[in-house]
């Protein structure tokens, strides 16, 4: 009996071993380990043995069995492996071929840049001022140092509806309105649209952005200007940007400057991009005008502040190369797609 | 303003600073340099000359062969057909190599077979004219009436060798719009002395007031001074005096005139000189113009004035345009014997009016509009008599006319110290902010700052502040960050719109920027009705053409522009949006109504159902919920395919397809739809909370219903209808099909719903369903609705 289960074994085993399906070798499983299979058929039979030989046998048949279902078990999941590979394989395909793309819209160049410039300022604690395009006279000139006559409105050649309401020409009118809502502290910016009659070509438009800013609290300082203004540029175009202040004249600050980065390009040595200056001019500031802190009744002998103002389309311009204005307001699909 | 460094150099000695040292000085210290220019850099190998003999061409009648000695070892053979050459004289000579300014190299070559070693040039041809050296002619070579050297450089020995430096004088300097006042800024720059001395007059016999009276008949002018020269010789200026001028950018004419423009340029201070003999009455009055006189300025243009221009006039007429312009009959001219000098103060204001309505701007006319102080005149005209004195050009007549209309008090402005120092942020001592002070003519006693008159726009401490700043040093001032109090953050409003434009551009609409202004024509194109109230819009007194003449009242037009610009650039597809301002009139001179729109347009790829999609989706994002769709009409929308959106009552927006003519006035040939959306309105429907709702524990019912009813009959009555029926199980309903054709009557449709069930309270059970949906049916077949199947 000892010779016939070490027979089935040997044959069991080697048909195991040649099986290259799960089917086949379940019905492995079923011929030889099954309740009718052939190790139980044979065992069937141990009741004929003597005595003592049953003890061998039964161990001998138990050990046979073990390691058939061990066989069958490592069999099974080696085929397993290979029939999920052929699977796989017969489903190749070209990787290279496009993805299926979802049509997001894209955000406007200057909606763009002008939203970085808002969450930098943000940052820093400022709040977002907005106010009318229209304006009156008062707010766009009067208030902000500019009287009737002053030749600073010759250069600023403005759209009018009538004597008294024209079409703002700086943002500066919000800061006005900021001041005569809000006591100090006030920290904001306020951009928008503002309007100029140049006519339309590469560089000029009658419509255009501006950011202004304004802080106005206890002893703010021309130091406060130069770290601030200093810090925007460098999370603006990075840690290792330079910047300069240079006097210059604004009738609604005193002292006023005009701050420049080094170029990009050539790191101050001169290029086409900065017109061989080495510097590129990036905004309009100063300490604001104590003449108007008076007008909004903010009191100039306890309360000081700093304003500066930029153009948005000509820093976006210079951000992405783009060399004509008018691209802006065309609005073509493949100008706008690209940002 | 153009600076001649050598006229800067009479003022201060700058030997020690590079031309870059003291450019980039001058702008850090608010000067701002624009450029600067050597006269001698484009010329190059131009040396002094000498004709020593001249011999005809064998080859050509017109040439002729010179040798010319330029101080090498052997003399140039030189071809010209130039006339003036004589032996002896002295000659520009281009050696082989030469560059002209015009950017031309001369290189010896043969002429008709005769070697030409160089050429001799002509005033022109170095740039220059008759004005620069009046004994030369215009045709011919310049033959030199200088002190020079043989082999000298050109530039060198005719005084072509100044720097001009230019630059951007800002609004408030006018004093900086002169040599004097350069030269200020420069010695307090660089902290080198000044000097500069006042003028001074030795006078001759008689007395001004014998032959002139002069009568101010308006408070517009606040100083006149008046000097007499007789026994006039007009003359060319001397060398030194033309070299200025012509580094300064302006032309020689003749000695007087150029002594009045030398002495504005140096001083600041305009002047001008009358021909006495020109001058009628010998009166001088200072008056504005009457209504229908006319003067014919030096220019030769006759102008008509009006009673607000401020004149210089005669006892008869105007003779000059104050502040702007001389006439041209009262001018200095050739024959000249006697002139009176003006030194005197206009009103800026006028003259900047005066000068922009009869569109002349002078040298003149800058430096009065930006203010002037009348203290300034007495050193003016007395320089400008130094200077005839000098040049020994007449005789200065004794006396002086002085009409004086103004307050002698100079500005006083007490110098705080410690104010100034913590505006600006530095810790400077009284000594040091003196000092400053001090060096730009600031006078300091007992603190007290005594403003020169030439500074006229300094008011206020905070001015001070910035003189001393600059002289400081921007650059100096120490880096810091503001202290305080910080509450940074976007309004509710703003972070709508952030929303807006994120789910925009998420569900795939690309973001445009458009004009706020609009041709009256748009109206028209987008077929508004001829009372519409959107077509009364702000007009713009000054606008540059029709299409910036108005403010736009409706987005709609600048939307379809871009939409057919787009088209017609053949780009397939375009989904687009803006939230832009439209602008509505309010009351009379009171500022509009300024309201955000979201304008929102697309072609390509999509159909009315695709935009209504699209606000939908919008609105998810946005938490407005509970909107109707109310089919409408109105131009610019097609008649059939138009919706407004309504939330309790209050209209949302409205969008649908572009009407077919409205299409083709703005040649889009496709399909498109555009929608217009009411910021606040939207804003205000929100729902503001947004809680949690518990994910639901028990299964839903779900049911399918296909209807079936007359065309005419709206999906949105029979969804009302559901909902009213099913109450507050109806989870949701969905339209899945809508079906025409065989088994359905011509005029009907089949729509089918997917209705979603659900207590969350307990499983709902099917007889109950049954029960809810059979009553559902029921109301829906009193409007006509009958059902074709459910499942």
């Amino acid at each position: 009996m000892k010779e016939q289960i070490n027979e089935i074994r040997e044959t069991a085993v080697k048909q195991i071993n040649s099986c290259q399906k799960t089917n086949e070798l379940t019905n492995l499983k079923v011929e030889y380990l099954g309740k009718k299979g052939k190790l139980s058929l044979l065992l069937k039979q141990m009741g004929k043995l003597p005595p003592e030989e049953r003890k061998t046998v039964g161990q001998l048949a138990n050990k046979v069995r073990n390691e058939l279902e061990q066989n069958l078990e490592q069999k099974m999941a080696q085929i397993k492996l290979i029939e999920q590979e052929n699977k796989m394989k017969s489903e190749k395909i070209d990787v290279t071929l496009p993805g299926q793309k979802f049509q997001i819209g894209n955000i406007h160049p200057l909606s763009k840049v002008m939203k970085e410039i808002n969450d930098i300022f943000i940052g820093m604690g400022f709040s977002i001022a907005e106010g009318p395009e229209i304006e009156t006279d008062y707010y766009n000139f009067e208030a902000l140092n500019i009287p009737k006559d002053h030749p600073a409105r010759d250069t600023q050649d403005t759209f009018y509806i009538n004597d008294n309401i024209l079409l703002r020409t700086q943002t500066s009118p919000v800061q006005i309105r900021v001041m005569e809502k809000q006591k100090p502290p006030i920290r904001i910016i306020s951009p928008g649209r503002v309007y100029r009659s140049d006519s339309v070509d590469a560089t000029h438009s009658p419509v255009f952005h501006q950011i202004e800013g304004l802080v106005v609290d206890k002893n703010i300082t021309m130091s406060d200007l130069k770290g601030t203004l200093e810090l925007f540029v460098k999370k603006l175009y990075g840690e290792d940007s330079n910047v300069k202040f240079r006097p210059h004249h604004f009738p609604f600050t005193e002292p006023s400057a005009e701050m420049d980065v080094m170029c990009f390009s050539c790191k101050g040595k001169g290029c086409s991009l900065c017109k061989g200056e080495g510097w590129i001019e990036i905004l309009g500031c100063g300490m604001v005008h104590p003449k108007v802190l008076k007008e909004c009744n903010i009191d100039p002998e306890i309360y000081s502040g700093f304003a500066f103002g930029l153009g948005l389309e000509r820093i976006v311009m210079r951000r992405y190369n783009i060399d004509d204005l008018r691209l802006f307001f065309e609005n073509d699909m493949r100008f706008l797609s690209q940002f | 303003m153009n600076l001649s460094v050598k006229w800067l150099k009479d003022y201060v000695n700058i030997d020690n600073l590079t031309i870059k040292e003291l450019t980039d000085g001058l702008t850090m210290s608010g000067s701002k340099v624009e450029g600067f220019e050597n006269e001698n850099d484009k010329i190059q190998k131009i040396v002094v000359g000498k004709i020593i003999s001249i011999e005809k061409h064998p080859d050509a009648d017109k040439l002729v062969v010179c040798l010319v000695d330029v101080g090498q070892d052997e003399p140039l053979q030189i071809v010209t057909g130039a006339t003036n050459v004589k032996e002896n004289a002295l000659v520009p000579v281009c050696l082989n190599g030469a560059i002209l300014p015009n950017g031309t190299k001369i290189r010896s070559g043969k002429l008709r077979g005769v070697l030409s070693q160089g050429m001799m040039c002509s005033l022109s041809e170095l740039g220059l004219s008759k004005n620069d050296f009046p004994y030369a002619i215009e045709d011919g070579i310049f033959l030199l009436e200088e002190e020079c050297e043989i082999g000298q450089d050109i530039c060198e020995a005719i005084g072509l060798d100044d720097t001009k430096i230019e630059f951007e004088i800002t609004s408030n300097r006018p004093d900086c719009l002169s040599v004097v006042g350069l030269a200020r800024e420069t010695a307090a720059t660089f902290n080198l002395p000044l000097n500069i001395s006042s003028p001074k007059v030795k006078g001759s016999s008689g007395n001004i007031n014998d032959s002139l009276k002069v009568d101010i008949k308006t408070p517009l002018c606040s100083r006149y001074m008046a000097k007499m020269v007789k026994n006039v010789k007009i003359k060319p200026s001397p060398r030194w005096m033309r070299e200025r001028l012509r580094a300064s950018g302006v032309r020689p004419i003749n000695n007087i005139v150029d002594i009045t423009n030398f002495v504005m340029l140096e001083y600041g201070h305009p002047m001008h000189a009358f021909d006495a003999s020109n001058v009628s009455g010998n009166n001088i009055i200072i008056r504005t113009a009457k209504n229908e006189e006319t003067i014919t300025t030096l220019d030769g243009i006759e102008h008509n004035l009006k009673d607000s221009m401020l004149m210089v006039c005669d006892s008869e007429k105007p003779i000059a345009v104050a502040g702007v312009m001389g006439g041209k009959y009262s001018g200095v001219q050739e024959d000249t014997t006697s002139i009176i000098l003006e030194a005197a103060c206009f009103d800026g204001a006028n003259v900047r009016k005066t000068a922009k309505a009869l569109n002349i701007r002078t040298d003149s006319s800058v430096r009065f509009e930006k203010g002037l102080n009348p203290i300034c005149c007495e050193n003016t005209i007395n320089r400008a008599c130094e200077l005839i004195e000098l040049l020994e050009i007449g005789e200065v007549v004794g006396g002086t006319i002085d009409i004086q209309n103004f307050d002698h008090k100079p500005k006083t402005i007490h110098l705080d110290s410690e104010w100034i120092n913590n505006f600006i942020g530095i810790s400077l001592s009284n000594d040091d902010m003196t000092k400053i002070l001090n060096s730009l003519d600031f006078e300091v006693k007992d603190n007290e700052i005594i403003v020169p008159p030439h500074r006229i726009d300094i008011e206020h401490k905070a001015d001070v502040a910035e003189e001393i700043a600059r002289i400081y040093g921007y650059d100096k001032i120490p880096v810091s960050t503001i202290k305080g109090k910080a509450d940074g953050a976007l309004t509710e409003t703003q972070k709508f719109k952030q929303l807006i434009n994120a789910s925009l551009i998420a569900i795939g609409c690309s973001e445009i920027c458009t004009y706020s202004f609009m041709s009256p024509k748009e109206y028209n194109k987008i077929q508004l009705a001829p009372d519409c109230d959107l077509r009364n819009s702000i007009k713009i007194q000054n606008p540059l053409g029709e299409d910036t003449s108005t403010m736009r009242t409706t987005t709609f037009p600048s939307i379809l522009s871009i939409l057919s610009k787009n088209y017609n650039n053949r780009n397939e597809k375009a989904w687009l949006y803006e939230i832009g301002r439209v602008y509505i009139p309010s009351e009379e001179n009171s500022q509009p109504y300024q309201i955000d729109k979201i304008a929102i347009g697309t072609y390509g790829n999509c159909d009315f159902y695709t935009i209504k999609g699209i606000i939908e989706s919008l609105l998810d994002q946005l938490n407005v919920s509970d909107v109707e769709f109310v089919a409408a009409k109105g131009m610019p929308f097609h008649d059939y395919r138009c919706c407004e959106i309504v939330k309790n009552g209050k209209i949302l927006g409205k969008f649908g397809e572009v009407h077919p003519t409205v299409s083709e006035n703005y040649k889009i040939g496709t399909k498109a739809y555009i929608a217009e959306l009411d910021f606040n309105t939207i804003f205000s429907a929100r729902n503001e909370l947004n809680t949690y709702c518990g994910i639901p524990k028990f299964p839903a019912s779900v049911r399918d219903l296909s209807l079936v009813c007359d065309e005419s009959i709206e999906s949105g009555k029979i969804e009302k209808e559901i909902k009213n029926n099913v109450g507050k199980i109806l989870e949701s309903i969905e339209v899945f099909d809508v079906y025409r054709g065989e088994q359905i009557a011509d005029n009907q449709k089949s729509i089918s719903y997917k209705l979603t069930m659900r207590d969350r309270t307990r499983t709902l059970t099917d007889e109950e369903i049954d029960k809810v949906i059979e009553k559902t049916l029921t109301s829906l077949e009193k409007i006509g609705v009958k059902l074709r199947f459910q499942s």
